[in-house]
């Protein structure tokens, strides 16, 4: 094991940490705004997943393209769940949110089981063999893509919120949602717009994803898992953060899975949360309460 | 002056740096009632929170009885003698009237629930609450969750009661029977109460003696007609124009 | 007042005499059935001592029915200890695995979903460590050796027929809700409410804030290992993989969600819904023959019950009963 090795390790795990962060990114989008921990997230990562194996598939469209696609359904399902459904346990207490949205974790994993079935999936590109390389480094190409493209869609999101109306119409809602509502926004629809574009990420972040691992339903608690470890490593709330907190369990995945075991990189992930949740409760990167 | 049940010597809180409170110095004499007065923004429920334990003050110091509790917990001061209501009240939602009150009463009689229960009711028939004991505490207006505060804090048999705007919201006639019932308390146990009040009538009913806060620091004090002709009491209450 | 009481406990002595009597009459499916349970009420009940009174919200039981089964059966298949002897081990195990949570989670003021999260993680962070551990069979499970005399009960090392598990489950669940009824008619179980309600009111009374929440931890950790311990002998197998998965955590406090938090029969009655939801859409299931659709119809189930009984079924039922309770 040289440095060389190394490198490449250790740029394989931050590569695919910022298509992880990507994931994440929705997560703490939905609960920094509306204070819903979404239980259902890792699911919704599956059905973005599926879908864009059925286009590459049925249609031809690769992953990065039909990205667009991808996000803008997964928008218009976090859009109608969100108005439908998510909105009247807003006030509920946390077991009551919980439930609500395991429950639809339970339809949602079941709906892609019963379509696709349990088997695993994946899909070859031309571009899945090829690398880049960068002196002594040997760079996959598809990881490059689904990385750049990742930390694109996040540099996408953060002027969306920075500088659109509705953005700051939205971060308004999360600061003080009385006072949003005194002043005339309408809550119940930024709430939509703020749950379609948690839902958004997951779509693209999960075309991405495509790209490095085989899918199958039974991935959706995994990813779930995940997500909320990366975002409390982050910090909830805060956009850095997610890109940060993914990049962290990145790294730390593809170097316990090379110097230990594969089979033990989980347990680091979820030591590092342990260890976060109890020295800084608001993440790496959030601000204190 | 020894006789002082509470003294409050010097107190402080800063918080990053900006001055809530500012040596503050006062004594609650035993069997008194003293009332806490000053406009909006003046540092008065920081004090009390800073006597309570709710929060650590910066610097100074506060005796109960002859013991030091200065930066104990908001526990070990209720289990030192304090009892303290809170401004936005805290009712135990979920729990029937009767219930909350207990509560507070546990701690006394090696934890014995029937008479706790007891002791509950006594207290609930005191602040007038008797015939709603069974109700779940969510149901009650907003006046009743007052006496409910009231009644808690009474039933952990505090030597100091702290009452902070407990008048707040209600009607005359019922801030008249809170004055009433909280003159009976101190007439017949000798209750020592401290409180802060922004019901005028409430204060000049009430109590024997008056601490005037302004901008976290004491302006004056005195009895309660001492104090509203007091020239800097007068000043910042009605502007600077007043001659 | 006293005459309701009495209906209810009426109630009750009625409901416990029938259980009593099932397995004269009850085959070898239902039996099992009924073993499910009463094995999930007894667990929903222990995590019920901790969320539904304590106001704790864990999400990761499923360490300490896994410390539980794996302390009482490794302890069976290496050295015979029984049961019984390996239970107060897996209790202890758990107790200490509660305490390092609590003190940790309470002290450095992790709350709400965030505690949560700590308890999965606890949870799942063990259940690699026990993927790995070559003493306890490691990732290919540890398996019970069945009796060598199938024919005859053995209390003792809880060995023998389903009836003698049924009973043995019935009275694991009696006792817990005796268990939690004295918890809650106690000072404790007020001072749990309490905190549950308002913490820092609670706290302004004068309540040790931290230590009755550690009861708390402690009591629904011992409670639920025990659980653990049955599962292992009733099932005679151990993977770390299902055992301690988030799968169970959850699977654990459906019942008691649906069935009524904080209350005490909520528990038992969120277990019988959700056990006869299950094996009612199984067979269903199996007629229209498609996988997935009976996990489907459970999930709309759980939402729509959640929808509209969002305090959970007893609360609701036992006020059609006309049942006294006051707020539990």
């Amino acid at each position: 094991m040289d440095a060389t090795f190394f490198m490449n390790v250790i740029s394989a795990g931050l590569l695919t940490g910022l298509v992880y962060g990507l994931m994440a990114l929705g997560l703490s989008v939905i609960f920094g705004v509306m204070r819903v921990v979404n239980f259902a997230h890792g699911d919704m990562m599956v059905v973005a997943m599926y879908a864009a194996f059925l286009l590459y598939t049925k249609l031809g469209i690769s992953p990065v393209p039909a990205l667009p696609l991808v996000a803008g359904l997964l928008f218009v399902m976090g859009y109608l769940l969100q108005r439908l459904l998510i909105n009247r346990f807003l006030g509920a207490t946390e077991h009551i949110q919980f439930l609500l949205l395991l429950s639809l974790a339970i339809i949602i994993t079941n709906i892609v089981l019963m379509v696709f079935g349990p088997d695993a999936r994946n899909i070859q590109l031309d571009a899945s063999f090829e690398s880049y390389s960068l002196g002594p480094l040997i760079l996959d190409k598809v990881r490059v893509i689904a990385a750049f493209t990742a930390g694109g869609v996040a540099m996408l999101l953060w002027a969306f919120f920075r500088y659109t109306t509705t953005g700051t119409a939205i971060r308004a809602c999360a600061d003080n949602p009385v006072g949003a509502r005194v002043v005339g926004l309408d809550v119940e629809k930024l709430y939509a717009v703020t749950f379609g574009i948690g839902a958004a990420c997951v779509g693209a972040a999960g075309c991405l994803l495509l790209l490095l691992v085989d899918v199958h339903p039974h991935l959706s608690s995994d990813y779930t898992l995940l997500g909320f470890i990366i975002v409390i490593l982050g910090g909830l709330g805060s956009l850095g953060g997610a890109l940060l907190g993914g990049i962290l369990v990145g790294l730390s995945e593809a170097l316990s899975g090379v110097l230990i075991s594969p089979s033990l990189k989980s347990m680091f992930s979820f030591g590092l949360l342990i260890l976060v949740l109890l020295l800084r409760p608001q993440g790496i990167l959030g601000k204190k309460p | 002056m020894n006789s002082a049940l509470l003294t409050v010597d010097n107190l402080g809180k800063s918080f990053r740096g900006l001055r809530a409170v500012n040596q503050v110095g006062f004594e609650v004499p035993r069997g008194d009632i003293v009332a806490l007065i000053g406009p909006n923004g003046a540092g008065k429920t920081t004090t009390f929170n800073l006597i309570a334990g709710a929060l650590p003050p910066s610097d100074g110091r506060v005796i109960l009885d002859g013991h030091d509790i200065t930066g104990l917990g908001q526990a070990a001061i209720c289990r030192a003698g304090i009892g303290r209501t809170f401004q936005i009240v805290k009712p135990f939602a979920g729990l029937s009237v009767e219930e909350n009150v207990m509560v507070g009463a546990l701690r006394h009689d090696n934890g014995d629930v029937d008479k706790a229960r007891k002791a509950a009711n006594d207290i609930l028939h005191l602040l007038e609450l008797g015939d709603k004991a069974t109700h779940p505490a969510q149901t009650l207006t907003l006046p009743d969750r007052k006496r409910l505060e009231v009644a808690r804090a009474l039933a952990t048999r505090p030597k100091l009661l702290l009452l902070d705007e407990v008048m707040a919201g209600l009607r005359p006639v019922e801030c008249d029977r809170m004055v009433a019932i909280l003159t009976g308390l101190n007439k017949e146990t000798g209750l020592t109460i401290l409180l802060i009040e922004h019901v005028m009538r409430a204060v000049m009913a009430l109590s024997d003696h008056v601490v005037v806060l302004h901008h976290g620091e004491k302006i004056a004090e005195g009895t309660p007609a001492q104090v509203t002709s007091h020239p800097k009491v007068l000043e910042c209450y009605l502007g600077e124009d007043h001659e | 007042m006293s005459l309701l009481h009495d209906r209810r406990a009426q109630l009750l002595l009625g409901l416990l005499a029938l259980m009593a009597l099932v397995p004269l009459a009850a085959g070898d499916y239902l039996l099992s059935i009924l073993i499910t349970v009463l094995i999930q009420a007894y667990l929903g009940m222990s995590w019920n001592v901790m969320m539904g009174f304590a106001g704790q919200f864990s999400l990761g039981h499923a360490l300490y029915v896994g410390l539980g089964a794996y302390a009482g059966g490794a302890l069976f298949v290496h050295y015979g200890t029984p049961p019984w002897i390996g239970a107060i081990a897996g209790m202890a195990v758990s107790v200490l695995a509660g305490t390092v949570i609590g003190t940790l989670g309470f002290r450095f003021k992790v709350m709400g979903v965030y505690f949560a999260l700590l308890t999965i993680a606890f949870a799942e962070f063990t259940r690699v460590l026990f993927d790995h551990w070559g003493w306890v069979g490691a990732s290919s499970g540890l398996f019970l050796p069945p009796a060598a005399n199938a024919s005859a009960d053995n209390l003792w090392l809880l060995r023998g027929s389903a009836t003698m598990f049924y009973y043995v489950a019935l009275g694991m669940t009696v006792a817990a809700f005796w268990f939690s009824r004295a918890l809650l008619m106690r000072r404790i179980g007020y001072y749990w409410q309490a905190i549950r309600e308002d913490q820092d009111a609670a706290d302004a009374l004068g309540i040790d804030v931290f230590r009755t929440k550690m009861i708390a931890v402690l009591i629904s950790a011992a409670m639920t290992s025990l659980g653990g311990v049955f599962l292992a002998f009733f099932n005679n197998n151990l993977y770390p993989e299902s055992i301690f998965s988030m799968h169970r955590s959850i699977e654990l406090i459906l019942g008691t969600i649906i069935g009524g938090i904080g209350t005490l029969f909520g528990p038992i009655l969120g277990a019988v819904v959700l056990t006869a939801l299950g094996e009612g859409l199984t067979i269903l299931g199996a007629h229209i023959g498609i996988d997935g659709v009976k996990q489907i119809a459970y999930g709309i189930c759980l939402m729509l019950i959640l929808i509209l009984k969002p305090g959970g079924l007893w609360p609701w039922l036992r006020s059609r009963l006309g049942l006294a309770g006051g707020t539990r």
